[in-house]
């Protein structure tokens, strides 16, 4: 078995990042994020846990150019990122954003034909994304024919078309059960082995971080900071099973003794949750 | 068919047969209603008289303009509405209320203005539909999902590609909605407005007749009218049945 080993170059990265929500008329400010530094190196997988409100969406939106940081630097690919989403990322997000109107395979070929992209290569693309995510039978189906799993991966098929070099998944199998989330993660496993692209898993799972990524982050309670970022060193051939490698448990203990105060903080908050 | 469909037709059947059973036998006074046979009869003469076809063209002509401004209008108004929140926030209790107002009363002013022509009766069949397809605008343009904004950015999508692409699709359902709203609020309008004041229409034919005590005809014509406004109702809630189905929203 080898070792996962990530290039060393850096391809998207956080500086000093800080992110504040304005106060609507008469409520404060809210301080939702940072200040964070981050290096995503090249083809690695990166996740990142936290309490419920601590930032880690904002963290994502700020990555993926949804929103722009309060302070601070982002670079995609050594270009620095300012509010818009440059060409190369994908994002999924924890929300159904299957368009319930097109077929499966027009959701997916959506991206490709915004880009004006030749229609043999859409087909071609299509095909085999849908082939990979296993949703071929499907795809003359629309997505309120198929479950909450086969529409997550009707919304992956459509980023994966665009061949990303940077995928952000803001919690993709947050809705989904237990079982049904671990088959996913071998499924984005297989993804991240053959597109070789970078990723970034935005998940509240403490196993689902510990089995799908590289390094994990945990981020503190709001505003979210990285208090530790733990390397897996996992193999980058592995599934679901690793969950039974004794490694598995002391992850994941690792994590927990880094996030439950955290969680308690978090749980005593009142105010806006931000991520 | 349907099992459901077969038992709403059924229902009707029912319905028609003991209507004429009822005129047949004098439980119901012949003056008062005619057997339904005998409408669809006179109905038939009517058509193939053409002896007041023009009058139906003109009623059906004005119902689908009627329709149909308040259709765009309505869609564009309720956009713009959306747009702009506070004036939204100024205008929704006039929508809540609007029909509590009995519109018709407004149909003098009209005259007034735009003397006995076609043009108020378009109006007033405009005034009671356009407000239904603005508040179904606004429900849809309220209902689109906010990642599909998120979505379109990750697509690098500008302002007008996004409303076309995402946010109209989306809203689909409910802009249906408002466009059946539309078109059966502009039937009302249009065939009120002609009854009580119009100089010309297919209501003013009908108030004609009942006022000449000429049954058949306005039972005819009553009977065109209901079998029109089915059909088009009909064909209306196939087509949305069909998009709710698609989208998973069941049957409506």
């Amino acid at each position: 078995m080898s070792v996962a080993v990530p290039g060393e170059d850096i391809h998207a990265s956080l500086s000093d990042v800080t992110r504040v929500y304005p106060g609507a008329a008469g409520t404060p400010a809210v301080h939702a994020l940072g200040p964070v530094d981050l290096k995503l190196k090249r083809g690695e997988f990166f996740a990142v846990v936290g309490p419920s409100g601590c930032g880690k969406t904002t963290l994502l939106e700020v990555l993926a150019g949804l929103q722009q940081a309060t302070a601070g630097t982002v670079t995609f690919e050594g270009r620095p990122i300012a509010g818009k989403v440059p060409d190369g990322i994908g994002v999924v997000f924890q929300e159904d954003a299957s368009f319930p109107w097109l077929t499966v395979w027009d959701n997916a070929a959506f991206g490709l034909r915004r880009n004006g992209v030749d229609p043999a290569k859409i087909r071609r693309r299509v095909d085999d994304a849908l082939a990979f995510m296993g949703l071929t039978d499907f795809a003359r189906a629309y997505p309120a024919q198929l479950s909450g799993g086969m529409r997550q991966r009707v919304c992956i098929s459509r980023t994966l078309v665009l061949q990303p070099r940077l995928i952000l998944l803001d919690e993709p199998f947050g809705a989904l059960d237990a079982q049904t989330r671990l088959l996913m993660g071998d499924e984005v496993l297989r993804l991240w082995r053959r597109t070789g692209a970078t990723i970034l898993l935005i998940t509240h799972a403490l196993d689902e971080a510990a089995m799908l990524s590289d390094r994990i982050g945990a981020m503190s309670a709001r505003p979210g900071r990285f208090m530790e970022i733990v390397a897996t060193g996992w193999p980058r051939e592995r599934d679901s099973k690793i969950v039974s490698d004794a490694g598995f448990g002391e992850i994941t203990g690792r994590l927990w003794d880094n996030l439950r105060g955290e969680s308690m903080k978090s749980l005593g908050h009142s105010g806006v949750a931000a991520g | 068919m349907s099992r459901v469909g077969w038992i709403r037709i059924a229902v009707i059947a029912i319905a028609i047969a003991l209507l004429e059973a009822s005129c047949r036998l004098g439980l119901i006074d012949h003056r008062v209603v005619i057997p339904p046979s005998e409408m669809a009869d006179a109905l038939v003469h009517l058509l193939i008289s053409g002896q007041d076809n023009d009058q139906i063209l003109r009623t059906f002509g004005i119902v689908v303009l009627a329709a149909v401004i308040s259709a765009i209008g309505g869609f564009a108004l309720g956009v713009i509405i959306h747009a702009l929140p506070r004036v939204r926030q100024s205008l929704d209790p006039f929508f809540a209320t609007y029909y509590a107002v009995p519109i018709f009363i407004f149909y003098p002013v009209m005259i007034v203005i735009f003397g006995l022509s076609a043009i108020p009766i378009v109006l007033m069949g405009v005034a009671t539909a356009i407000v239904a397809m603005i508040i179904a605008t606004l429900n849809g343009l309220d209902r689109v999902p906010q990642v599909l904004t998120k979505v379109a950015c990750v697509h690098r999508m500008g302002r007008i590609a996004t409303a076309l692409l995402l946010k109209l699709p989306a809203a689909a359902p409910h802009l249906f909605t408002g466009l059946k709203l539309a078109v059966s609020y502009a039937f009302i309008g249009v065939i009120a407005s002609e009854f009580i004041l119009a100089p010309a229409g297919l209501g003013r034919v009908i108030s004609d007749a009942y006022t000449d005590f000429d049954n058949r005809k306005m039972y005819a014509l009553m009977l065109l009218l209901i079998i029109v406004a089915t059909v088009v109702n009909m064909f209306l809630h196939a087509v949305d049945q069909h998009l709710a189905e698609r989208r998973g929203i069941g049957k409506a």
